[in-house]
């Protein structure tokens, strides 16, 4: 028995608007039997994951900054994929940005100014940039594999960080734990309401996802992205450069995922410590695809994944499940976000045994 | 014939109303066809037709949904290609599948499935060879042999299995006129042994010349069956378009201007190691010409026209000259903005993107020619949607471009009306200069007249076209000059009046042993000028 994936020939406009909403629907009904099986009320067990976080403002503050870096990074991402580059190590370029942003509060801690901030976050994404550069240099050049490069200088990038906040930047007044001294004030990136969580980072996010929207769908550059992801021959048919557009599509994202990373560094820890890497650069992958590589709908898809996120903490705490079930219960949801879209493209066939039948 | 009517006569094969479903599109629809003992059989049709649908399910590399097919009077399932090979139908493939690395014997062998005596078969493969006017040496290496030597290695593959059905897929489309006429001897004389053939071609003075009986498909459907000896090439061809088509013509022969393309002393190394290298190649294109540049498949027709196009660069400005202006270093859109246009030979994936609309399809090409018009807000370059659209919908009136829906995408259409759009798409910028690859490969005949016209019309204008093309019935249809390219170099051109089928044939062929002695092929095209 084999078994195939066809294109199908039309697919329904209807049921791709819907999708989401069946995938929501499917993992409602596989959580409840996952939860019922745990032994926990599924009623229960699924108001907490995805309406208690909705009714509490302190948590919808955690959502909103645990969405933010999510968002930055998969927007950038969202160029790199449409343009056919294969960006793996958003998570490098996220702490080498929050690195490089974080020159000036470690090396002039004393000093304040209203330039700070602003030359923090163009550091930071200078430096996302730069760490972004080697890869898509070494592709550009050498003809490398991105995946593998961009995915190895995320283990040098984390190394590194560590080092650094362990050894040369630690403070000394810290008790030993590693960390750099807390930033001065001029240089921690100003809550959106006051004596609140979430910080400036989330604007820059919207920004970045209504500015890149207007660049991929209206712009002659966002044209090349897509020809050149689509169809890297034809692109060339329209004199677009692959080489370059490899080298805009790396700085471009490499730039938001260190603003991501700058941003998290001075609007939330306000020091650089060696708790940065927490996956985001990875996870920032799923969002991207789960908002089908458009900046709008990566608004959307952060936010949910953050729900997701948000809600399996409250139910950690209140059900007293393992985040081990939180887990499945976010696989669920992605399975079925993935499969409800392949399906609705692609239709499965299944032939029985079709090999040698010699003559009748 | 008269040898083998004895032979003739009782049905080897008989289909028997076949379908073939992909998807939604009937591919065969109740097809039937039947194959006489001796005879050789035509299967006729236009690209998509369903010809190579059919053969697959003869030869057991695809499944009918229904219908039946009967060998020497009993009804088979043929479920896989040696199930068909067991039967005794052999299968010479349009594209070959051999391996450069190993030997004639050695890819022989593989194919034969069981263990070998390598000696033994290496005797053999010289007997069958020699024995059918088939010379080809077992000890030599794939890699190094011509295309008709493969093609040869294919034959004797299927010989060796005694088989009493051959299906030849457009075996003459890689082959120069000589090495075709040769083809021709060797499939007569199997046929005067008894074996059958199935010829498919849409070639047809070839089927003119072979065939006694022809099977027409036209949609996947059986339209009609014939003597093809006794229709002409305009009746065949009627019937396998269901439509009388226009005839091309050209008044303007001879009246030309001054050079708007020029290439001098053009060469550049393969870029892979399955490209062609380009060899000192020289021509003037004039306002007012058609120059036809001839060849067999594979010998740097898209690496020429790659280097014209600017899609690869040269490493001297004067390589190329365009409208008179050094073009050698300068990227394609910048050939373009100097009066040029371009048609490659891939409609989907190299000409057009094949999930974009035609208005998307048509930014592509025109993006920066166009720039006033498509884009807005200077360095921000917002595309002007609105405007493409208008374009778009011009250019499809122009060509008669049938589609459905506003604004489908690229591969939604036909190829011969995606192709009647992408010419339309340059033909509307009144190009100066003109390169096009292959414009009618696999294109209905009805909208192949067209494209031609258009070109010929272009010309007329005072524009200058080139036409790279592997067929030669469009060469001659529509050249004032012809020239042939051969293993990377290009043969002066002539004027299409002084040259024959015999002598384009001898230029195909001429360069090929120029360069298997080691000579530059441009060389060789010096000797080989008529």
């Amino acid at each position: 028995m084999t078994l195939f994936l066809e294109k199908r020939a039309n697919y329904s406009r209807l049921f791709s608007a819907l999708s989401p909403f069946l995938a929501l629907g499917l993992t409602l009904v596989f959580g409840t039997i996952m939860f019922t099986v745990l032994g926990q009320n599924p009623a229960e067990a699924l108001y907490i994951y995805f309406v208690l976080p909705l009714t509490d403002a302190y948590l919808i503050e955690q959502i909103v900054l645990k969405a933010t870096p999510l968002i930055l990074i998969a927007i950038g991402l969202s160029v790199c994929f449409r343009s056919g580059n294969w960006n793996i190590g958003a998570e490098g370029q996220y702490l080498i940005g929050g690195m490089i942003g974080s020159l000036i509060p470690v090396y002039f801690n004393d000093f304040q100014s209203p330039i700070v901030l602003p030359l923090m976050m163009v550091m930071g994404m200078l430096g996302g940039a730069m760490y972004a550069a080697v890869p898509a240099i070494l592709k550009s050049r050498f003809g490398t594999n991105e995946i593998l490069t961009s995915l190895m200088l995320v283990y040098v990038a984390q190394q590194f960080v560590d080092w650094l906040v362990r050894t040369p930047w630690r403070d000394p007044q810290g008790m030993g734990f590693p960390g750099t001294k807390r930033f001065n004030e001029s240089a921690v990136l100003p809550d959106l309401l006051t004596n609140g969580e979430a910080h400036w980072g989330t604007v820059f996010a919207v920004v970045a996802a209504i500015g890149t929207w207007f660049m991929l769908s209206k712009t002659m550059k966002g044209f090349e992205v897509t020809v050149l992801g689509e169809c890297p021959r034809a692109g060339r048919f329209a004199g677009f450069d692959a080489k370059k557009m490899t080298i805009f599509a790396f700085l471009f994202s490499g730039a938001l995922a260190g603003l991501a990373g700058i941003a998290e560094v001075s609007g939330s820890v306000e020091k650089l410590d060696d708790n940065l890497s927490l996956g985001y650069g990875f996870t920032a992958i799923i969002v991207a695809f789960l908002g089908r590589l458009n900046p709008l709908g990566i608004l959307a898809a952060g936010l949910i994944l953050a729900l997701s996120y948000i809600g399996g903490e409250e139910a950690q705490i209140v059900l007293q499940i393992s985040n081990r079930a939180t887990n499945v219960f976010q696989g669920l949801l992605l399975f079925f976000v993935l499969a409800t879209d392949t399906l609705i493209h692609y239709r499965i066939r299944l032939e029985f045994g079709s090999s040698v039948k010699g003559a009748s | 014939m008269t040898n083998s009517t004895k032979n003739t006569g009782s049905e080897l094969l008989t289909v028997t109303g076949i379908t073939k479903i992909f998807g939604t599109l009937k591919a065969n629809d109740n097809v039937d066809l039947d194959v006489n003992t001796g005879e050789i059989h035509a299967l006729l049709g236009e690209n998509g037709a369903g010809k190579s649908t059919l053969v697959k399910m003869l030869f057991g590399s695809l499944q009918p949904t229904s219908g039946s097919i009967q060998w020497r009077g009993s009804t088979v399932t043929i479920g896989s290609p040696s199930a068909a090979r067991i039967l005794g139908i052999g299968m010479v493939f349009q594209h070959f599948s051999l391996f450069d690395a190993l030997t004639v014997s050695e890819n022989i062998a593989l194919s034969l499935g069981e263990s070998v005596d390598m000696n033994d078969l290496a005797q053999k493969t010289r007997s069958v060879s020699q024995e059918y006017g088939l010379p080809l040496d077992p000890g030599a290496l794939v890699g190094d042999l011509s295309v008709g030597e493969r093609q040869r290695i294919e034959i004797v593959r299927c010989l060796l299995q005694d088989p009493a059905l051959i299906i030849l897929d457009e075996p003459t489309s890689v082959l120069t006129p000589q090495e075709a006429d040769k083809l021709f001897e060797t499939l007569e004389r199997l046929r005067d042994e008894g074996r059958s053939i199935l010829y498919i071609s849409h070639r047809l003075e070839e089927v003119k010349r072979l065939c006694s009986r022809a099977t027409i498909l036209r949609h996947g459907k059986v339209v009609g069956a014939c003597d093809p000896r006794k229709e002409t090439a305009a009746s065949l061809a009627s019937k396998m378009v269901g439509a009388d088509i226009d005839i091309v013509h050209r008044d303007n022969a001879g009246n030309t201007g001054e050079v708007l393309l020029a290439l001098n002393s053009l060469s550049m190394p393969a870029a892979t190691p399955f490209a062609m290298a380009l060899k000192n190649i020289s021509l003037d294109l004039r306002a007012g010409e058609v120059v036809g540049i001839a060849g067999v498949a594979g010998n740097g027709q898209s690496e020429l026209f790659d280097a014209i196009s600017g899609e690869a660069t040269q490493n001297n400005p004067d390589d190329v000259v365009i409208n008179g202006q050094s073009a050698g270093l300068l990227d394609i859109s910048e050939r373009r903005n100097l009066g040029a246009a371009f048609i490659p030979e891939e409609r989907l994936g190299h000409g057009a993107v094949p999930d974009f609309t035609l208005s998307e399809n048509l930014l592509l090409a025109r993006h920066q020619s166009d720039k006033d018009r498509f884009l807005k807000l200077g360095k921000i370059a917002l595309i002007n949607r609105a405007a493409v659209k208008i374009l778009a919908r011009k250019i499809v009136e122009d060509m008669d471009v049938r589609k459905s829906g506003e604004d489908p995408d690229a591969s939604a259409l036909s190829g011969g009306n995606l192709q009647k759009f992408i010419v339309g798409r340059e033909l509307d910028r009144n190009p100066d200069v003109m390169v096009v690859n292959q414009p009618t490969w696999g294109v209905d005949a009805g909208a192949a007249a067209r494209i031609r016209q258009a070109l010929i019309d272009l010309a007329t204008s005072g524009s200058a076209v080139m036409v790279i093309s592997q067929d030669l019935d469009e060469i001659f249809e529509i050249s004032d000059r012809i020239a042939v390219i051969s293993d990377g170099g290009l043969s002066a051109p002539a004027p299409a009046k002084e040259m024959t089928r015999e002598n384009i044939g001898m230029l195909m062929g001429a360069t090929h042993q120029a360069t298997s002695d080691g000579s530059a092929s441009a060389a060789g095209n010096e000797e080989a000028r008529p």
